[in-house]
Formats: C-alpha cells, structure tokens, sequence
C-alpha cells in the first residue's frame, strides 16, 4: 500500500489522507494489510466469488433468451467508518427517520406542513406513490415505514451528506450479511486484530422490530406471538435471494400471491393444516401489485381484498402503502424543510444541494450549466435516466436538454460531487474507487434501530461516480470499529 | 408450514431422485451395450428411451437408436423436458422456492451439483465424459440425502421430501423391472431353465442392487430370486418393499403431527397389506406385468392423496 496511489486524486479518500497517511480508521487494517502475502490475497479475492456463487447470492437478470444468476462484485477491502464517526451519523440518521414518518403521517391526514406553506401542495397531488385510500388511515403504531436506507456519500472528514431516501422497500441488507460472513470466513485472523461492531443480529431485530409492530391484541402464532410473513413475487424476482434469505434468519414464513387469502375478514396463508392469519407481513413488492381489488387489477402477485383487512386493523404491512412518496427526489429536495418542520431542530445531516427544474429560475440555471451538474429523474431508480454532465458525450447532453425543456418537472440536478473514495483490491494493489453508503434502519413502536455497518456500494471503473450494482457496481463489507 | 413449500419439498426429492435413476439407467445400458452385438446394443437404448417413456418425443427428431444419441438426449436436449439437465434445474428451483425449509447444507449441495451438471451438460457428453456426469448426478444425490440425514429438523418438510423420494424410487424399481418383465416368461415354463444373465445383471445394475443381489443369492440369477429382492426384500433400499415401507412410516410420521390420518394413509394401509400378504408364487401368478403396473397405479393414488390431504396446491 503506497501513497502514491492517492496523490492523482483531488478527493476526499477513506483510508488516505492528502499526505498519504493512514487515517486512523484503517490503521489497525493497514497494520494487518502489510504483513499480507499479495499471492494469499490474489487467491482469496478469487475465492471470494466462488462462495457467493455456491451460496446463490446471485441477483436474476432477464435478457431476451434466458435468466442469468449474476453475482454483484465483492472487494476485499473494508470500508471503515469510527466509533466516533458513526455517532454523529446514527444521531442524523434517526433524525431524519423520524421525520420521514411524521410527514408521511401528515401526507395522509391533515397536511399540517402544506398548511403551513412549507411545502406545495402539488408535490404529493401530481405524484403516483400518493395512495388517495390511505387518507384519513392510520398504520398500527402510527409507523408508515417500518424499514429505511438512507443513502450517504461523503465528501470530507466531517462532510456526509444524504443522496436519497430510501423508505419504501430498501434492498441489499442481505448483502451487508453475507459480505461480513464471507470476510470472517476468509480473514478470521484480521477479526481477531480489529474490533469491529457486529452486524449478524439483523435478522434477529428485524423479526423482533416488526413483530411489535402488529396490530393491537393480534398474535396468531405459537406462544402468543405474532405471525410474520415475508411476501414475495417469487423466485424469479431479481431480489429472491434476499427475501428467502431474510425469512430463512427470522424464521418466518416466506409467501407469495398465491399462498394468500382474506379467510373471515383476516389475511391467511395456505399450510398442510388449512388457512391460518398472518399479523405482519414485510412485503416485497410494490404498491401497485399488493391488492388487486384496489390497485392494478391485473396483479397476479398480490392478495385480494388485502386493503380493506388492512384498512380495518387486521394487518400490519411494512412498509406501509403510500410510503414510496419519500422516495421522490422532488420530495427529497424539500428534506431540510421537512426535517426541521417535524423535529423543531435543524437537520445534522444535509442534502445535497437540490436545483428543482420545476422552478423557472432553477430551470435556467440547470440548462446553463448542464456540462457540470448531474441531472436526476424525480421518479427514477437504480442509477437510471440520469445525466452526469461532467463524463456525458455532448449528444447526451444536447437529448437531456431537449427532455427537460419538455417537462422540467420531472427532473431534479444537483452539483456533481467528488465523492469519496475507498482503495479497491485490484490485480495491481489497491487503487481508489468511489464509494457511497446505506445503513439500514429499524422501526418499530419501540424505537429506532440503526444497525452498526451497512451496504458500501463502489463504483468499479476507475473514476465512476456510479455504483448502483446494475450498473457495474459493487460491494464492500462496511466495519463500524468498537471504542 | 405452507402448502406451496411441501409441494416444493416432494418435488425436489422426486426430480432428484429420478435424475439419479435416469442416470443409473444409461450407466447399466451403456455397460450392457459394449458387452453385446450392434443390434442387441440398438434394443438396449431403445428400452432406455422407453423406460423413461420418451419414445414418442425421441422418435420424432431421431431415425434410429445408437449410444450418443440415447444418452444426449435423456441427459441435455433441449427438446427433451424430462432431460436429466432439466430435471436438475427443476430440483433447484424447487429446492430455491422450498428454501426456508430445507437447512443451508442441503441447499449448498443442491446447488454446488447444479453448478456442475450445468456446466458439463452444456455440451454434447462424449462417451469418454459419460462416466464423469453420471458420477456427478450420483454424488449430487448422495450428498444431498446426506446433508439431509445430517442437518434437517424432523418436520413436516423433512417428511414430504421422504415422500418424494420413496414414491419416486417405488415407481422407478417398478418400470424398470416391467420393461424386462417378458424376459422372466420363458424361465417359468422351463424350470431351472438359464436366464440371459447379461440382462438381469443390467436390470440390477440400474437399481444399484447387483452387488446386493450377488451377496444374498451367491451368484445365482434366476427369476424367483429377482423378484423376490427387487420386489420383496425389505432390506435393499430400492426395493417395492422398502420403498413402501418407508413411504408408510414417513405418512405414519405427518399424521401423528397433524394429529389426524388422511385418504393418504388409508390407501397406504390398503397397499402395504397387499404386498405384506403375497409371496413370488402369487405374483406370477398374477402376472408379474399386471402386478407391477398395479403397483404403479397405487403408487400414483397415494401420491395424489397426499397432494391433496397436505394442500399442496391452491
């Protein structure tokens, strides 16, 4: 590992600083790194795909023959974050959670923030995640997302900013476990040297968090305990792996459409024993596909009916319908506002700055700086149509001028920003890649719960800002170190 | 535990264990083969084909019967959905669908074995290969019964996979043995009258039961003693008997879970007394062919029952 490998980089790098200094966080990984042989680490980088491959931690893709089981690539190198470091995020995490769930309450009732003119009232009305029939309702113990990740990126040593929300059905916590078991499997030793916070207890709390989140006096299980179900499209669904693997942890059941009935105004599953309710079900799939009778009458993959039982107290859906509002990044841009409007306090973690299109003035700044900003779909995902400016052929650019003349509402641009990098083990040493981050959040009427870690997405090409994993990213386990 | 997932279960034991039957079966015909003349060897992989029941599907893209062909077609052709590679795919997927209950080992083996196959049988198997596959599909199922033995909670799931299994195993025993049955005709008419041991020697070879069947007859193939191991000797694995009566303590074991008996375990009883009460004499008496598809038939009525008593399906 050498300095050197840093100094072309203007950026703020994890492991690096300017001087080429070890920062503390990867100073006891860094110890651990020299005394290590590069062909022992060849080989185990190597290794590292097979485990994944014979686990079947393969995401699905569909191309015009056949599936395909791709793995998403995994590097070998933690990403590091300090005891300290994690304090000052959990605090901004929790924050801005909490808030997400007030103005998701307020969305479906009495719209308090509009009322006030924080923000317009055409955000929710023109926006197709908005559900007109969960007005006036409210979820078991007031909660509309039960299961956050809130993207981060950094940008300097006390400088992480937020990216996006992810409140509606956030994935990859699967990968967060996996990739620290396939590291512990692989380094025991480096586990011994470096203390970092566990992340394996996961499963355990999501059963535990989402079991008390079950509406008033339900307990249809064994001992008096809730039955939870994770619902899924099945498995053909690209995300399969991670909903057998989460139901497999938790020991709940896992279900599809068709297992599902509404049986005497309850929603029950078929067993070898006839039909028995279910109190909770953390369900995989989309708003639009949950219920048939309420939303596309044309979904296979829901469960008829299912609305209304919830609509009447007699399920617990996590997340919540409705709650993909806070997925949209026009939403996103009002943050702050929304933040200090529910908590009365000023957010501890920032937006990035947000230029909405939708704004003339806004408008025309984007279209005159369009060759340095990026440019984001309001309600896109994955790394999809989006512009980055700064690395986007003027062809690009000339199309993406056209489409947001035609409806600027649609689209957000904020600063392209040098994100930080985290070293990559390549065929050549470590070299710096971008990085960003995910940790996933729990809530349940008993709190919130931040697990230690998270998903660290990287982007593998050398100067990519982009990590999404269908776009060619990958992932790093993420270590949280003890005090 | 739901429905879907027992179905899954049974079905994943049942495609295995017929991918390792179909496997046995090339193995002990390819044997058969290479020991015989060229048309003795055409008839041999002609009642391969129609042992699995593709003659049809076969015959409509082949003109004739010849080793490569036979073996590519059951192991990989694509035109062919009974394919041993696509009965793998099937055990996954099965195994993927059923993956909450089955334990972390099973699903390993299952899926390391499809790994495997999928990337062996994505070529034409040269007879020089066809060795390495059928050892392939074998140790896939030694490895995943063994993960089984070793791992699974005894629950419902770990009884509808026996299900699948020993209902699978019971019919295949059955069809192989009824495709030779003709052979034994002769035998009954001439009393100690030699039989072509080369085809009962493959027969039990196709059951993995030749070494067995040496060790308890020393070395003496004649009709009697066939059927009476392949059908009536309960402590070779892969006989009607054992078949039976481990399928019978498996549905025994899910009623006491369920604290009730189903149509399952009323046609189970019906079947085990009929076999318990006959000897060799009275089968052919029978006639070994009508008493075989008998058993088929029972066999089919039970697993349909279970089907049905577990709700498998909506």
């Amino acid at each position: 590992m050498t300095a050197g490998a840093q100094q072309e980089s203007v950026n703020f790098d994890e492991m690096h600083d300017a001087e080429g200094n070890t920062r503390e966080a990867y100073r006891d990984y860094c110890d651990w790194y020299e005394g290590q042989e590069q062909a022992s680490l060849r080989r185990k980088d190597k290794e590292a795909d097979d485990t994944f491959r014979r686990t079947g931690i393969t995401f699905n893709v569909y191309g015009e023959d056949e599936a395909e089981e791709r793995l998403i690539p995994f590097d070998i190198v933690p990403r590091i974050i300090t005891a300290a470091e994690w304090r000052r995020l959990s605090r901004g995490i929790e924050q801005r959670v909490r808030a997400l769930n007030s103005f998701l309450y307020d969305m479906y009732h009495r719209q308090e923030i509009v009322r006030a003119g924080r923000v317009p009232e055409t955000l929710f009305r023109h926006n197709a995640a908005w559900l007109p029939n969960m007005v006036g309702f409210t979820p078991p113990g007031g909660i509309y997302t039960h299961i956050v990740g809130i993207d981060l990126v950094r940008t300097g040593p006390d400088e992480f900013f937020v990216l996006e929300d992810n409140a509606r059905t956030p994935s990859g916590v699967s990968y967060m476990l996996e990739n620290r078991e396939t590291m512990m499997a692989m380094f025991p030793d480096l586990f011994s040297q470096v203390p970092v916070e566990a992340v394996s207890d996961y499963p355990r709390r999501l059963a535990r968090s989402l079991a008390a989140c079950a509406p008033e006096g339900h307990a249809s299980g064994e001992g008096g305990k809730p039955t939870v179900a994770v619902l899924t499209p099945g498995i053909f669904n690209s995300a399969y792996f991670e909903h057998a693997f989460l139901a497999d942890q938790m020991g709940a059941e896992l279900v599809e459409g068709s297992d599902l009935r509404v049986v005497e105004g309850k929603v029950q599953m078929r067993t070898t024993r006839g039909y028995k309710p279910i109190d909770v079900l953390y369900r995989r799939v989309d708003d639009e596909y949950l219920d048939p009778l309420t939303f596309n009458p044309d979904s296979v993959l829901g469960v008829p009916g299912i609305v209304d039982v919830y609509r009447a107290g007699g399920i617990t859906i996590a997340n919540a319908p409705g709650t993909g509002i806070c997925d949209d990044k026009a939403i996103y841009s009002f943050m702050p506002d929304i933040v200090e409007f529910y908590t009365g306090e000023k957010p501890l973690l920032p937006n990035v700055q947000t230029w909405r299109c939708a704004d003339r003035d806004s408008l025309a700044y984007v279209l005159d700086n369009l060759d340095e900003l990026v440019v984001k779909e309001v309600h896109g995902s994955g790394g999809y149509g989006m512009l980055i400016g700064p690395t986007a052929t003027r062809k690009q650019v000339a199309e993406f001028r056209k489409k947001l003349e035609a409806a600027p509402e649609n689209y957000i641009a904020q600063p392209t920003l040098s994100l930080s990098t985290c070293p990559i083990y390549t065929k050549k040493g470590l070299a710096p890649r971008h990085v960003d981050l995910r940790p996933y959040v729990l809530v349940s009427p008993n709190g919130i719960e931040i697990t230690p870690g998270g998903l660290t997405r990287v982007a593998l090409t050398k100067g990519s800002l982009v990590v999404n994993s269908s776009q060619g990213g990958g992932t790093k386990d993420t270590w949280v170190l003890k005090d | 535990m739901l429905g879907r997932m027992a179905n899954a279960s049974f079905w994943m034991f049942r495609y295995l264990e017929r991918a390792e039957n179909t496997a046995r079966l090339i193995e002990a015909a390819l044997r058969m083969a290479l020991t015989k003349d060229l048309a003795t060897a055409e008839e041999e992989w002609r009642s391969v084909i129609a042992t699995l029941g593709l003659t049809a599907l076969y015959e409509a893209d082949h003109d004739g019967y010849d080793g490569p062909r036979v073996w590519n077609f059951v192991l990989r052709d694509r035109a062919n959905p009974a394919s041993v590679r696509a009965m793998f795919g099937a055990v996954r997927n099965n195994a993927r669908a059923a993956r909450t209950c089955i334990s972390s080992e099973v699903w390993e083996a299952v899926n390391e074995s499809w790994m495997q196959l999928d990337r062996i049988l994505a070529r034409p198997v040269s007879q020089g290969a066809l060795g390495d596959v059928v050892a392939i599909i074998r140790r896939a199922g030694a490895q995943v019964h063994g993960a089984v033995d070793g791992s699974m909670l005894r629950n419902e799931g770990f009884h509808f996979a026996r299900a699948g299994t020993f209902i699978e195993r019971g019919e295949s025993t059955a069809r192989i043995l009824d495709m030779k049955y003709f052979l034994l005709l002769p035998s009954l008419s001439y009393v100690g009258s030699s039989l072509d041991s080369g085809q009962w020697d493959q027969v039990l070879r196709s059951v993995a039961g030749a070494r067995a069947y040496s060790w308890l007859n020393a070395g003496n193939i004649d009709a009697r003693g066939i059927v009476e191991f392949l059908v009536l000797d309960d402590r070779f694995p892969r006989s009607l008997a054992f078949c039976r009566g481990a399928l019978r303590r498996t549905l025994d074991a899910l009623a006491a879970m369920h604290g009730q008996e189903g149509a399952c375990n009323a046609l189970m009883a019906e079947a085990e007394a009929r076999i318990g009460s006959l000897d060799v004499e009275d089968i052919f008496e029978e006639g070994l062919h009508e008493f075989l598809l008998g058993f088929i038939q029972r066999n089919a009525a039970i697993a349909e029952a279970i089907i049905d008593d577990y709700r498998f399906l909506a």
